[in-house]
């Protein structure tokens, strides 16, 4: 006898996924579900639900690159389970990388011979590039305290106020105490001047900033380099500098090649860069390049027996993906010098336009500077009746994002707008952001202040009207 | 007058040559310097893909416990997020919280002891290094704190381990200055022995660490054992030293398969938990987890609250800046799977290490070195090595693509050399039946070769070459380097004899 299922209601699998049961159970959130569902299902309600995360592209906080070409998409989604870290099993790739490091390192001048390989390591981004540089300086200090009979246990590290949170990390995980150069309303960068005057004979290093990530400006490295090495003279303290590039080292080499912030000064000993800003490639990427191997002592790098073969290794993370490491390497031979040079140019030019557009409504100081990264900052000029933060809120409604942020101390009493200029950031939507700030100021003209409003006293006012007007027509008629 | 230009008879629109017709393919790719120019970017596709070629095929390295396979829904989601930059959290909302629940679904898989709807303490990393640095950071300010309340000396702490330990746990310990204390290992026991472990533990120990699947041969340690002599311990003393549970492989393999096993949340002592999500996690390289028993095991002085591009963010982490794709992925995972999926899948991944296991068995030569609870691996070594090492033969069969490699335990085992394969999910049955068939083979051809050699060699040339390899085995020369001895041997027997005229 042949046995046949009734088939008494349709295979539902068949069902298209918004007609399956799928969408209509409530999406798990603590517990691991207990059945699988079918992957059309999975990949359609979360794709949805990330229908309401902001749009990348229109995310003009970011520094961090948001699009790239279609090709090297490509290569991107082919690499994609490639692990990095397997240097034995896939060399080609590990190959890249140095050539990125031999090419980043010449980009900034690193002394080195015509095929020299330069000391350098690929990392996910700056933070973890400046931990590697950090430690490197920690380490050296220390041996050369250790040597000299002098007490290491309290290692410290001179930057301005205005670095960016990794350094703190860094200082708070590593033990190392951050002197801050406090800032100062109209000068937000780091003052060479102060920065020496605090180095002691426990600064591990001066860290200075190429593009601050407030308002975009160089600091000045050189100033500091110079008046580092009269200290040095005086004292015999030795101490290096880090330039941290994250923003600047993809910007400098190409639109100020004048100007020297690199290893062309002497006591530039290390420098960080992140691929995913102006390197433009996509999150999670960074370089960090030292001047020698002198610099990066060797007790610091691991050779270990991974998977059978012998492997160098100076890095946080282990295992990670090869896709951005391939995607550098892309965008530095597909664009090669002129090719970056032309996309910061037109950055530069975007952001004029921003700039000017900005200058014209009458409302706005631009805090940030023409020569840098091109960004602009701005505050208002009149913020008493609406601040910064309440302009950044209504552009949301636009679908920009626009942050607006405090400066750190001791100018916190100045709030800015910033908008990042990247490589897809066209002329077009600059005049449109202008366009649309515009129509934010007016909206915001005609609505009362947050100050002005109390609500109580309006209240109150409204409910003795009432009272009045009550006392004066007791009608009992219909009116 | 109308200008007008002339066009070169010759003229070559060189933007209409195939890649394989311009150029770019003739010149040398730059490895030093940043080119001056642009190129095409079908020719900088073209160029890099070519010379990718060269690498190992992801999926054929059986040496890595590394996710090499996802579906295709899952790499759409992936391809979409590549822009998204994780760190933006207040951007990408939807981005954070699928980050929160992936937490919350591990922190309850691993039975920490939170409420209903309470919000399990954890965190996405790029991997189980940055997981472990976040939870040793955690344990030493802990203890430092502790220590300092004490009025007692906090420059000298101590983590104790076993000598297996993954290089992180050494990095760790370096970069941060905590000293490494290692329980060695012995021939035929491999991982981290409890008492031995507890033994070691001083007033600077600020955590034992248990790896939940060892990488040399994927056994899980006892931490229940662990947990039970370091209460004793503790009590003695009033240490109250904790355990860390490197789960890096294990941690998505013993819910699974072991549920019975008590080696997480439920032992008291157990206080953080990392996991690999680009191992069993099933997702590609670059995500892992780490989740702590409860708020106070995480010192709120090493959270960064911090006013990144406008919004107030608590973070704990090493990196800044990353793609989101592998959080979705990982995200993906986990509802598309589910309990039954997972179980499933390494259900088959043991099935297959199971098929392995038999047929290496079968072939007569080699030893399981591997357990059959575990991790879903197979290392073995050989029975007999004095012709030719396990080194070689992961040498040879890589000429049929396979990447298996072959490493010597950590001390004090350093005698003992085996191959590993690791069982991934996307490591089929028939895969695993044509590996058993190309072992074979290339014992075979090992096995032929030592014989040809000795037949040569017992002749002719005297045995004087030793050398290489760490157990001293004889390094076979190849036949035509024993064919050139012996022709230079009764060259000179021959000249001697010299005769003037043509032979």
């Amino acid at each position: 006898m042949v046995l046949s299922k009734t088939a008494s209601e349709s295979d539902v699998s068949i069902h298209s996924t918004f007609a399956s049961r799928y969408v209509r159970a409530s999406l798990p959130r603590f517990r691991m579900p207990e059945n699988s569902i079918p992957k059309e299902a999975a990949y359609q309600i979360i794709n949805d639900e990330l229908m309401l995360d902001g749009n990348p592209r229109l995310n003009l906080a970011s520094f961090v690159t948001t699009w790239m070409e279609p090709e090297c998409d490509k290569l991107m989604m082919a690499a994609v389970n490639k692990n990095y870290v397997d240097m034995d099993e896939y060399p080609v790739t590990t190959e890249l990388q140095n050539r990125c490091v031999n090419m980043i390192a010449h980009l900034f001048n690193a002394p080195l011979g015509e095929s020299e390989t330069a000391v350098g390591v690929g990392t996910v981004g700056s933070s973890e590039a400046i931990m590697l540089a950090g430690l490197a300086f920690k380490r050296k200090w220390q041996n050369k305290r250790k040597e000299q009979g002098l007490p290491y246990d309290k290692p410290n590290i001179v930057t301005g106020a205005n670095v960016q949170v990794c350094w703190e990390k860094f200082a708070r995980y590593f033990e190392v105490e951050l002197k801050e150069v406090k800032l100062s309303e109209g000068y937000y960068v780091m003052d060479p001047e102060k920065a020496v005057q605090m180095v002691d004979e426990n600064t591990i290093c001066v860290a200075a900033i190429l593009g601050s990530t407030l308002n975009g400006e160089f600091e000045d490295v050189k100033l500091l380099n110079d008046l580092l090495t009269k200290k040095n003279a005086e004292t015999g303290w030795d101490t290096p500098i880090h330039v941290d590039a994250a923003s600047g080292g993809f910007i400098a080499p190409f639109l100020y090649p004048e100007l020297e912030w690199d290893f062309r000064l002497p006591l530039v000993k290390s420098i960080n860069v992140s691929g995913h800003k102006y390197g433009l490639v996509y999150a999670g990427i960074g370089w960090c390049i030292w001047r020698t191997k002198e610099d990066l002592p060797e007790e610091l790098i691991f050779h270990i027996n991974y998977l059978g073969a012998d492997q160098p290794t100076f890095t946080l993370n282990f295992s990670k993906g090869s896709s951005q490491v391939i995607a550098q390497y892309y965008q530095l031979i597909r664009l090669g010098f002129e090719g970056y040079k032309n996309i910061m140019e037109n950055c530069q030019e975007n952001a004029m336009v921003l700039k000017e557009g900005l200058e014209k409504t009458g409302r706005f100081n631009i805090v940030s500077k023409d020569n840098g990264v091109p960004l602009v900052a701005f505050s208002l000029k009149d913020n008493s009746r609406h601040d910064e933060f309440e302009v950044s809120e209504f552009l949301r409604r636009f679908g920009w994002i626009v942050p607006a942020y405090t400066m750190p101390p001791d100018a916190q009493n100045i709030t800015v707008l910033r908008v990042v200029i990247r490589e897809d950031f066209s002329r077009t939507l600059a005049e449109r952001l202008v366009l649309d700030i515009q129509k934010v100021l007016h909206e915001l003209d005609v609505m009362p202040s947050k100050k002005d409003i109390d609500i109580q006293k309006t209240k109150s006012v409204a409910a003795a009207w009432k009272r009045f007007v009550e006392d004066k027509k007791k009608t009992n008629g219909i009116c | 007058m109308v200008l007008s230009k002339a066009v070169p008879s010759s003229s070559h629109d060189a933007s209409l040559d195939c890649t394989f017709a311009s150029r770019y393919v003739r010149a040398p790719l730059p490895r030093f310097k940043l080119p001056e120019e642009s190129i095409p970017k079908e020719a900088a596709y073209q160029v890099i893909n070519d010379e990718l070629m060269l690498d190992g095929n992801p999926r054929l390295n059986l040496a890595s416990f590394v996710t090499t396979w996802m579906e295709p829904e899952c790499d759409k989601l992936i391809m979409a997020a590549l822009n998204k930059n994780y760190v933006d959290m207040d951007e990408y909302p939807i981005t954070t919280e699928l980050q929160n629940r992936c937490v919350n679904m591990i922190a309850h898989l691993f039975n920490a002891p939170i409420g209903e709807e309470e919000t399990a303490v954890g965190v996405g990393t790029v991997g189980s290094s940055e997981a472990i640095m976040l939870a040793g950071l955690a344990f030493k300010r802990k203890w430092q704190n502790k220590r300092k309340a004490e009025g007692m000396p906090y420059d000298k702490p101590n983590i104790v381990t076993g000598a297996n330990v993954q290089v992180c746990w050494e990095k760790f310990a370096r970069y941060f200055e905590v000293e490494l204390k290692e329980v060695k290992l012995k021939e035929g026991y491999y991982v981290m022995d409890p008492e031995k472990a507890v033994a070691m533990v001083d007033e600077n120990t600020i955590c034992v660490a248990a790896i939940l699947g060892s990488t040399l041969t994927g056994e899980f340690e006892d931490v229940k054992k662990l947990n039970e002599l370091l209460t004793e311990k503790n009590k003695e003393t009033g240490w109250d030293v904790p355990i860390h549970v490197d789960a890096a492989s294990g941690g998505f393999i013993a819910p699974f398969l072991y549920k019975d096993l008590v080696w997480d949340f439920r032992l008291p002592l157990v206080k953080s938990i990392n996991v690999s999500g680009h191992k069993y996690g099933l997702v590609y390289a670059g995500v892992g987890w780490v989740v702590w028993r409860s708020k106070e095991d995480l010192p709120d002085e090493l959270v960064f609250h911090i006013n990144y591009l406008g919004a107030d963010q608590p973070t704990f982490t090493l990196n800044f800046s990353k793609g989101s794709s592998q959080i979705i992925a990982q995200y993906y995972q986990f509802i598309r799977l589910g309990f039954e999926g997972y179980k499933n899948i390494i259900e088959n991944c043991m099935e297959n290490a199971k098929v392995l296991r038999q047929g290496l068995e079968q072939t007569g030569k080699f030893n399981i070195v591997s357990k059959e609870v575990g991790v879903p691996l197979v290392a073995f070594a050989l029975k007999d090595r004095t012709y030719y090492t396990v080194f070689d033969i992961s040498e040879n069969l890589r000429r049929f693509g396979w990447i298996v490699p072959a490493y010597t335990m950590p001390a004090d085992a350093q005698h003992i050399a085996v191959l590993r394969v690791v069982v991934r999910e996307d490591f089929s049955r028939s895969l695993a039946e044509r590996l058993v068939s190309d072992i074979h083979k290339v014992v075979q051809e090992l096995d032929e070769q030592v014989k040809h050699v000795t037949k040569v060699v017992t002749t002719q040339v005297d045995i004087t070459a030793r050398g290489g390899g760490t157990d001293g085995a004889l390094v076979h020369k190849s036949e035509q380097e024993i064919a050139e001895e012996v022709i230079t041997y009764w060259k000179k027997l021959v000249s001697r004899k010299k005769t003037s005229g043509v032979c």
